[in-house]
Parts: structure tokens; C-alpha cells; sequence
């Protein structure tokens, strides 16, 4: 009979065995060493069923066919713009991808998206050797203008949105800005200076405190005091 | 005279006061401090990222980089010239085949991963201390290992097999000294490390890797614990420039 040698949710390092026998089946994170499940890298230890697998706690983001994320614009090639994604590699958008207008041969590119541009892309494919894809045309994909941008730790990212983008919204709603979170980590923020403060002061709350439960109650008060201090002031 | 007690009152089979710390260094990805007594190493690890120069790529796995580096104040009085030397260039590629072992860099092509192993402070023992500290902060960076590494020197003072000996044991010169680093993966027991200095025989070899084995598995759960800490409290946030 199989069984676990640590407990559901408890953090785990690599090399540690998390379970013994065949019963229970290795996924993410997890690989198997005769009748031992070890863990391969550090996480959060997680049952479902028989299969057994790890939540990561750090570590760079991973580009997912997809995604939404935004990325930086860092070189301008002959037909496409090379962008950086947070990840462990550079994105391609190509000439095709980036827009439905006509551009001539021989065009300056740089009229488009040049060197620092900011954008929401869609990853439209990873390969094997981790080329990256993006693209421009979908809903909501577009180049920033104004506003601020914020890096978050990738793995707090479905924290940052919440279910359904409640907690983005709430962050929205308290504060008045406009706010894009990149599944890579980067966030846009739009707003007046002092709501823009209190919306990235309570990013970086979620992001500290995403563990302790009863999160969305802490961060819907916290944001409530902070607004009411700009408006009483 | 023999040497039948140590310096600082140890056990032949007793490590000297050991510290580690993961997540000390905010803009890396991952990072560490290791200190074993008076040595103290701190690893900072950037990556997987973009390796250049582009011959340096391998398309079929990623890159281990290791920088090992001992301060110029580090030492024990004389001043340490700084920047690159033949030992430090050695002790940078050993550091990598030890660590290498137990990286899975297969899902990252073409890659790099930097690791860079600083001494503030040494008194023996700095090759294996940085190694402890590289695998804390690799694994504190989120990247998929097999198992940890560890690392201690062991050796033979006079007549006396000890493990983790110090810069007064190392450098003793009432009779024969042997310094020998040894690093274990420590759920396989295989060994990722093993250099010597000096002349053994074979018997306290043996029983000097034994004692090796044992500091390591002490170690490792060192190592285990620093990790379980930072990510136990709060939340354990790596790589982020603007805090």
C-alpha cells in the first residue's frame, strides 16, 4: 500500500520524499525513484486523488501558449519586433501578427512599437526550444501609453487577478485606475498618482500575504482605509 | 607532539557552528548565506536567462555558470588580490560539475544559469560552503533539481581524522595534514566533489569520507530547514528589482 511521507500543503525541498509505493502517480514537480516519489523542486505539496504534484513557489516565468501577458519591446529586425517577456527567453512579434495595416516593404518598423514600447500580447506559440510567438490582434491587446509598470513574482499572479478577476477588479473599483496584470508578472497601472500608490501598495500586500487566509477581506479593508485617507486628506 | 585535541575543542566528528540563510538577496532570482564557523559564503543565482556569447549555447540543455569569488578583505590579514586567479578559476569549475549532477536543465535550451558564489569572510573550508550556499539559493530560484547538494571538508590532521577543519588545522605543521572536500547528494549518497590536498592513507580515507557522509546528511537538513523558514514566513517573494 502506498503511502504519504509528508502532509497535503506543507512545503516541501528538492529531494525530499513525498511518498512511497506505486498507488500514487507523479505530475508536476514530482518524479519517481523505484517505489519513492521525490520532490524535484522546491514547492507547495499537493494531493489530488492519486496523483501527486507541486506547487511552485518561485522561479521565472514559464511562457504558456495563451497567455496574456505584457512584454517590452528590445530590438526591431527586419519584418517583427524582438520582446522581452520576464521569462528565461525573448518573444518574436512578427510583422504579420502586430497589425492589420498594410506595411510596405522596407517600412520603418520603429513608426509601430520601437525600442522600450510596452505592450499586451497574446502568446500565440511556444516550440520545443522555447521560441516564443506573440501577437497583437485579439481584444484588449494593444501598446501602453502613460501609467506604470510593476513587477510581481509570476507564481502570485492568479492571486493578484483572484477568481474571476475579483481582486483585480476590487483593486479597479476601490481605486479608480486602470489596471492590466500580465500573466508573466508585469502589471500596468493607470490612474491619479495617489490612487496608482495605494493600488500598487495593495499588489504588493497580496503578494506578501497571499498565504494567510482571509486575503480578500484584509485586502477589501486595507483598501478601504487607504482611499478614505485620500479623500478625507 | 601529536595532534590529539582540536583547536577549538571539537569532536573529530563535530562541524563547527553552522548558519544558512535562504532569500537574502532581493533582485536575485534565488540566494543564499551559508556560514560554518568563521567561513561565510553567500550565493546569488540570475536564470535561466539568454547566454551570450552565442557559441557559448547548448541547444540541447542549459548552461551551469559559476563565478567563485573571495573577497579581498576576506582573508586572514594579508589582502586577497581581487578578480579572477587560477585557484579561484578551479574552485569556479569543480563548484559547477558538483552542482551539476542534480540540475535538471533540460527544459531550458540554449539558457544560462548564473551562479555567483561570494566569501566576505574565509577560514577554510570555502569551496564546500559555497557549494551549500549554491545549492540553497538554486533551489530557493525555482528550478527543477533532483536532490540537493552538500558539501564539507574532511581530511587527516597528524594522526587525527576530522571533518571541517579550520585554517589553524589546515594549515598545521606539526606533521602530516590532508584536506580533502567531498560534496554528497544526499538521498543517493553518491559523491558530486572529491579533491585532496596533502597525504592520507587509505584506511583514514575511508573513514574520513564516512565522517564526510554523515556532516553532509547534517548539513542537508540545514539547508532543508533555511529553505522551509523563508518560504514559511511570508511569502517568499525573488527577483523583483523595485522593492
Amino acid at each position: 500500500m502506498g503511502e504519504l511521507l509528508v502532509s497535503d500543503k506543507s512545503i516541501v525541498v528538492p529531494g525530499e520524499e513525498v511518498a512511497v509505493g506505486m498507488d500514487f502517480l507523479p505530475t508536476e514537480g514530482v518524479y519517481r525513484d523505484g517505489d519513492k516519489l521525490v520532490a524535484s523542486r522546491l514547492g507547495l505539496f499537493s494531493v489530488d486523488g492519486r496523483l501527486v504534484k507541486l506547487i511552485p513557489l518561485s522561479g521565472k516565468y514559464l511562457p504558456k501558449k495563451g497567455d496574456v501577458i505584457i512584454g517590452k519591446v528590445v530590438d526591431v529586425l527586419i519584418s517583427g519586433w524582438r520582446v522581452d517577456i520576464n521569462s528565461a527567453y525573448t518573444a518574436m512579434l512578427s510583422m504579420k501578427d502586430a497589425t492589420s495595416e498594410f506595411i510596405a516593404r522596407g517600412a520603418d518598423l520603429t513608426r509601430y512599437f520601437t525600442f522600450g514600447d510596452y505592450i499586451v500580447t497574446n502568446i500565440v506559440n511556444v516550440t520545443s526550444q522555447n521560441l516564443v510567438d506573440l501577437t497583437m490582434k485579439g481584444p484588449g491587446l494593444k501598446k501602453l501609453s502613460e501609467g506604470m509598470i510593476i513587477k510581481v513574482a509570476p507564481n502570485k499572479v492568479p492571486r493578484i487577478i483572484g477568481k474571476q478577476g475579483s481582486m483585480v477588479s476590487m483593486i479597479k473599483d476601490a481605486t479608480g485606475c486602470r489596471v492590466t496584470v500580465g500573466q508573466n508578472g508585469i502589471v500596468w497601472l493607470q490612474g491619479e498618482p495617489s490612487q496608482e500608490f495605494v493600488a500598487v501598495s495593495a499588489i504588493r500586500k497580496i503578494e506578501q500575504e497571499s498565504h494567510i487566509s482571509g486575503l480578500t477581506d484584509r485586502i477589501k479593508a486595507f483598501l478601504d482605509e487607504e482611499v478614505g485617507k485620500i479623500k478625507g486628506g | 607532539m601529536s595532534y590529539d585535541k582540536r583547536v577549538d575543542g571539537r569532536r573529530p566528528d563535530e562541524t563547527r557552528p553552522i548558519v544558512a540563510k535562504a532569500g537574502i538577496i532581493k533582485r536575485a532570482d534565488g540566494s543564499a548565506m551559508f556560514q560554518m564557523g568563521n567561513t561565510v559564503a553567500y550565493a546569488a543565482v540570475y536564470g535561466p536567462r539568454d547566454l551570450f556569447p552565442r557559441f557559448m549555447q547548448n541547444p540541447q540543455r542549459g548552461v551551469l555558470r559559476c563565478r567563485y569569488n573571495m573577497m579581498p578583505f576576506s582573508g586572514a590579514g594579508e589582502r586577497v588580490k581581487p578578480g579572477g586567479s587560477r585557484r579561484s578559476k578551479e574552485i569556479s569549475m569543480v563548484t559547477e560539475k558538483a552542482l551539476l549532477p542534480v540540475l535538471n536543465l533540460e527544459d531550458f535550451p540554449n539558457a544560462v544559469v548564473d551562479v555567483f558564489i561570494e566569501l566576505p569572510q574565509t577560514d577554510a573550508g570555502t569551496r564546500c560552503a559555497g557549494i551549500c550556499a549554491a545549492s540553497i539559493a538554486l533551489a530557493d530560484a525555482g528550478l527543477s533539481m533532483r536532490d540537493m547538494v552538500a558539501a564539507v571538508s574532511v581530511g587527516k590532521v597528524d594522526n587525527m581524522v576530522a571533518v571541517d577543519l579550520n585554517y589553524a588545522e589546515e594549515s598545521y605543521e606539526g606533521g602530516d595534514v590532508a584536506d580533502i572536500p567531498v560534496a554528497f547528494i544526499p538521498r543517493t549518497g553518491q559523491v558530486s566533489l572529491l579533491q585532496m590536498d596533502g597525504l592520507i592513507d587509505a584506511e583514514s580515507l575511508k573513514r574520513a569520507l564516512e565522517l564526510g557522509k554523515k556532516a553532509c546528511s547534517e548539513i542537508y537538513e540545514i539547508q532543508k530547514k533555511a529553505l522551509k523558514e523563508k518560504f514559511a514566513s511570508g511569502a517568499g517573494v525573488n527577483g523583483n528589482g523595485e522593492r
